[in-house]
């Protein structure tokens, strides 16, 4: 039975990568979902909750940029591999 | 005349940017991920902006403006007033013999003008069927999400006077 292993290299960087991009996609949603929300609060008076959050907001960022560095390491790891094989 | 000379079924780009397809797909990914990131980025600046905005918010100060008279409309009757500015349209409605109520004619759904319902004794928007409550603006059905700013009025010597907005 084939594992991932068997893969070439590229094929499971691109699965990473595709990965990677699934999870940025998803907190890209919440984070637009949560600005919206914070907007609705605000102009309704509501000022407490900006606080919350803009720290929500700040922590997907950096998740977003740690997988953005993921995604930047893989490519790199993919394409060392494929010029040297 | 370059595509006179062009034999092959690729694009002539293709052909002299001779990119390995696997690598092509990366370079794409690569960039729609830069590009996701940088959009959570200014979800995130967006963010900021709220809360610099909540922490120097400042409550605004409403003039005194005289509305109407006491008992100048009937119960039931409607009058339409500007407060604070010209541009900030309102309803004023007499729900009982000394009893007055305003909002905002702005819907706060869309910004249409909501007027008031008698048979229904309720304020609808016309634009997306918006209802609001008579008795504190709340959100009966629709789609607005928020209440209607309220006036608050008080009287003084037979006169209406609004002198807040709330919400």
């Amino acid at each position: 039975m084939p594992t991932s292993n068997d893969l070439p290299p590229q094929t499971r960087g691109l699965t990473a990568i595709a990965g990677a991009m699934s999870l940025i996609a998803i907190l890209l949603i919440v984070q637009i979902w949560l600005l919206s929300a914070a907007l609705e609060s605000f102009l309704s008076g509501k000022l407490h909750t900006a606080l919350s959050a803009a720290i929500f907001s700040g922590v997907m960022f950096l998740i977003c940029l740690g997988l953005y560095a993921f995604v930047d390491r893989v490519d790199s790891e993919v394409r060392g591999s494929g010029n040297g094989g | 005349m370059n595509w006179l000379r062009r034999g092959s079924s690729e694009p002539l780009w293709k052909e002299e940017f001779s990119v390995r397809t696997a690598d092509e797909r990366y370079v794409t990914r690569r960039q729609l991920t830069k590009f996701l990131v940088l959009t959570s980025l200014g979800m995130f600046v967006g963010n900021i902006w709220i809360l610099i905005r909540s922490i120097f918010y400042k409550a605004p100060i409403y003039p005194h403006q005289r509305v109407a008279q006491l008992g100048e409309i009937p119960i039931g009757g409607v009058k339409l007033f500007s407060y604070p500015t010209k541009e900030d349209h309102c309803i004023m409605i007499r729900t009982a013999e000394d009893e007055y109520v305003s909002y905002s004619q702005k819907c706060t759904h869309l910004s249409c003008a909501v007027y008031y319902s008698q048979a229904e004794n309720r304020l609808e928007c016309p634009c997306h069927k918006g209802f609001f409550s008579i008795k504190d603006g709340a959100v009966l059905q629709g789609p607005p999400s928020r209440p209607l700013p309220r006036i608050v009025l008080e009287a003084r010597s037979e006169q209406l006077v609004a002198i807040e907005v709330k919400g």
